[in-house]
């Protein structure tokens, strides 16, 4: 798996310069390319689905993003206790990484997972439910109820971004 | 074994991202790092070597399949995503005509 490899170092090196920038812009850009990366990403590991649905939701996402910062940008500031912060937050990300690499070493090999749950539907999927697509299958028939949660919460969060963007009944 | 790793270096960029940086902007860019870390590492673990993508059709010679669970599963964390990020980008927005600046800092007064 080289090419994957590759490809999530070029996503490492895409959030690293969306984190280091000092523009606003061009950290929002660079977040786009990660997001086009993972899409890749998805289409090397065989989740054709997954490749187009990340498309599509991260030009998206880039599109709100570039309306929310655009011609509102500014310098950053670097007062207050910048060097104990810095110095903390390495401390604890190097806790986690530790921490994650021996959890890492208990996980299935990497290309042999363990598919219990996932056989029933490989082997059943085409007759209890007439999809050839076993994603499908399995978002819209076997966790439909996941879906519909899916569907409230997008529901939920169009309303709610009306209700905090809307202009009429604001006071002055 | 080295690429879950590097995920999980994407997952420690998002963080430091959330932990370290004083603007909104970027405390949302680190979310959303964080999120496509996560999603790739579902995917990651539901690969199979050598396999093919989950849809049936006649005369194919590859027989495994990967697994379709966590591809579904992914496929609903996706969209979310997006919803919880426009959420987030409205309100920073908001923010940012109330107060003139995104700096977290700055944002202390609390008037309704």
């Amino acid at each position: 798996m080289l090419e994957l490899q590759i490809l999530l170092i070029f996503m490492i090196i895409g959030a690293l310069i969306a984190v280091k920038a000092k523009d606003l812009l061009s950290s929002v850009i660079a977040l786009g390319t990660v997001g086009l990366g993972l899409s890749l990403a998805f289409l090397i590991l065989k989740a054709p689905d997954l490749a187009i649905a990340q498309l599509v939701v991260e030009i998206l996402c880039v599109i709100i993003l570039i309306r929310a910062t655009i011609k509102k940008d500014l310098p950053f500031s670097t007062s207050g206790r910048w060097f104990f912060n810095t110095i903390v937050t390495f401390v604890f990300l190097i806790v986690f990484l530790s921490f994650a690499y021996f959890c890492i070493k208990d996980l299935p090999q990497f290309g042999k997972p363990i598919m219990k749950v996932s056989q029933f539907f490989l082997n059943q999927g085409l007759r209890q439910t007439g999809a050839t697509n076993l994603v499908s299958s399995v978002v819209l028939d076997y966790r439909a109820y996941d879906t519909l949660g899916e569907a409230t919460i997008l529901f939920t969060a169009v309303v709610a971004v009306l209700a905090v963007m809307r202009r009429a009944g604001r006071k002055k | 074994m080295s690429v879950y790793f590097l995920c999980l270096v994407l997952f420690c960029i998002g963080l430091y991202c959330i932990l370290r940086k004083r603007n909104l902007i970027k405390i949302i860019i680190g979310i959303a790092i964080i999120e496509y870390a996560v999603n790739l590492f579902f995917v990651l673990v539901g690969y199979k070597m050598g396999g093919r993508a989950p849809i049936l059709s006649p005369g194919q010679s590859i027989v495994d399949m990967v697994d379709p669970l966590p591809q579904a599963l992914v496929l609903t964390a996706i969209v979310i995503g997006l919803a919880v990020t426009a959420l987030i980008a409205a309100i920073a927005m908001r923010v940012y005509e109330k107060y003139g600046t995104f700096d977290i800092t700055k944002i202390r007064r609390l008037k309704g």
